[in-house]
């Protein structure tokens, strides 16, 4: 069975994905997590979650899923033009 | 390392760490109640999208609301890492056990007020929310990363509607000075009681909850604040506003009003929660419609 791994390197940061192993169940998945992608402290914390169990968005949908934000600028700050002196903002 | 050693070390606590109750209460409290406070922060601006002047400004003010929307959802989510239901959390707010902040208890009167609330009340929060992008828990520390990041949006085009108004005719100009008179004190009661009122501000900076305390947050605020007032060509209405050769000193702030709003006297407390309350109970269909899905399993 396949599984994705998740590691958080330090405390405060969000775990993120490290890649992937195989193993027969969630233990066993975690303690070869710990021995496949943290054998040089790169973790303190490490999630695995089946493979199977992840819903992911299409490549073939790519463009369809993505393309809705790429015409919307106003979304970023620096599409507001502000006189120089004002600070701050 | 224990709670306290993580927390004498600067280090962030995770959501299996073993911690005191009191701090997980407190969290709770706080970020349901931040979290509550931007889901009904939707609402005075949101009534200005069907009569926004331009169809620029209507798609600037609908990301705005959807992005409210979405800081309170990553709130919520960083809530339940402590192990409270987002339901019972609503649940909460709707019966009035849980508050919001008591800005958004003011109304939206005019177009202006859009602007305003942007330049003004966003900027407060910001004020408010960059120390606790440090918060000592860190599924709430990483949410308000990613607030602050999409707040800056928010204040930026608040400003510029401003300064198009102030550089209109008489009439719009009239008409960003008086939201900007109706909400500079509102936006100053943003940040709490005086630090002599506020009994659990010592206990939350011990848990690294708290940065700094109100008084401090609202001087940084009002500091900011007065020279961009300026570049806008707006006053703000405070007599006794006057540069020390530090800091921007501004007078007595109106904390019975403050109690007022706070106690459901405000001008819109009752008219926020019954809104959100048959937002709730109109969208239950949609709940029930998607469950039933689920339940069937085709998807």
């Amino acid at each position: 069975m396949l599984w994705e791994v998740f590691v958080r390197s330090r405390r405060g940061l969000s775990h993120v994905h490290a890649g992937s192993l195989h193993a027969s169940d969630a233990a066993m998945a975690l303690r070869n997590a710990r021995d496949v992608y943290t054998r040089r402290n790169e973790g303190v914390s490490i999630w695995v979650v089946p493979a199977a169990e992840i819903t992911a968005s299409s490549p073939d949908e790519k463009e369809q899923f993505f393309d809705p934000a790429g015409d919307k600028v106003y979304r970023h700050p620096t599409f507001y033009e502000l006189p120089a002196e004002v600070r701050h903002l | 390392m224990d709670f306290d050693a993580l927390l004498a070390a600067d280090a962030r606590i995770e959501p299996r760490d073993r911690m005191p109750d009191g701090y997980r209460r407190t969290l709770i409290r706080q970020i349901a109640q931040h979290a509550h406070s931007e889901i009904i922060g939707m609402q005075p601006e949101g009534d200005w999208i069907t009569r926004a002047p331009s169809l620029r400004r209507k798609a600037i003010l609908l990301a705005k609301v959807q992005d409210e929307a979405g800081h309170g959802l990553y709130l919520y989510s960083a809530a339940e890492t402590l192990g409270v239901d987002r339901a019972d959390l609503l649940d909460l707010l709707h019966s009035g056990r849980q508050r919001y902040s008591s800005i958004f208890n003011y109304p939206a009167l005019g177009w202006a007020d859009v602007g305003t609330i942007g330049w003004l009340v966003d900027g407060a929060a910001i004020v408010n929310q960059v120390p606790i992008c440090r918060c000592s828990y860190g599924p709430y520390a990483r949410a308000m990363v990613r607030i602050c990041k999409e707040e800056s949006f928010h204040q930026r085009q608040g400003f510029e509607l401003l300064l198009t108004l102030a550089h209109g005719t008489a009439g719009q100009r009239a008409m960003a000075q008086d939201a900007v008179d109706r909400w500079w004190w509102p936006s100053l009661m943003m940040f709490g009681p005086p630090d002599e009122e506020s009994p659990n501000t010592a206990q939350s900076m011990a848990w690294g909850i708290k940065r700094h305390s109100n008084d401090e947050l609202r001087q940084r605020f009002v500091d900011m604040t007065v020279p961009q007032a300026e570049v806008l060509g707006l006053t703000l209405p405070d007599r006794d506003l006057s540069f020390d050769g530090e800091h921007w000193r501004y007078g007595e702030i109106d904390w019975a009003e403050f109690r007022a709003v706070l106690r459901g006297d405000g001008p819109c407390n009752a008219e926020r929660i019954a809104r959100r309350r048959a937002a709730h109970d109109d969208g239950a269909w949609v709940r029930e419609a998607a469950d039933a899905y689920a339940a069937k399993g085709v998807a």
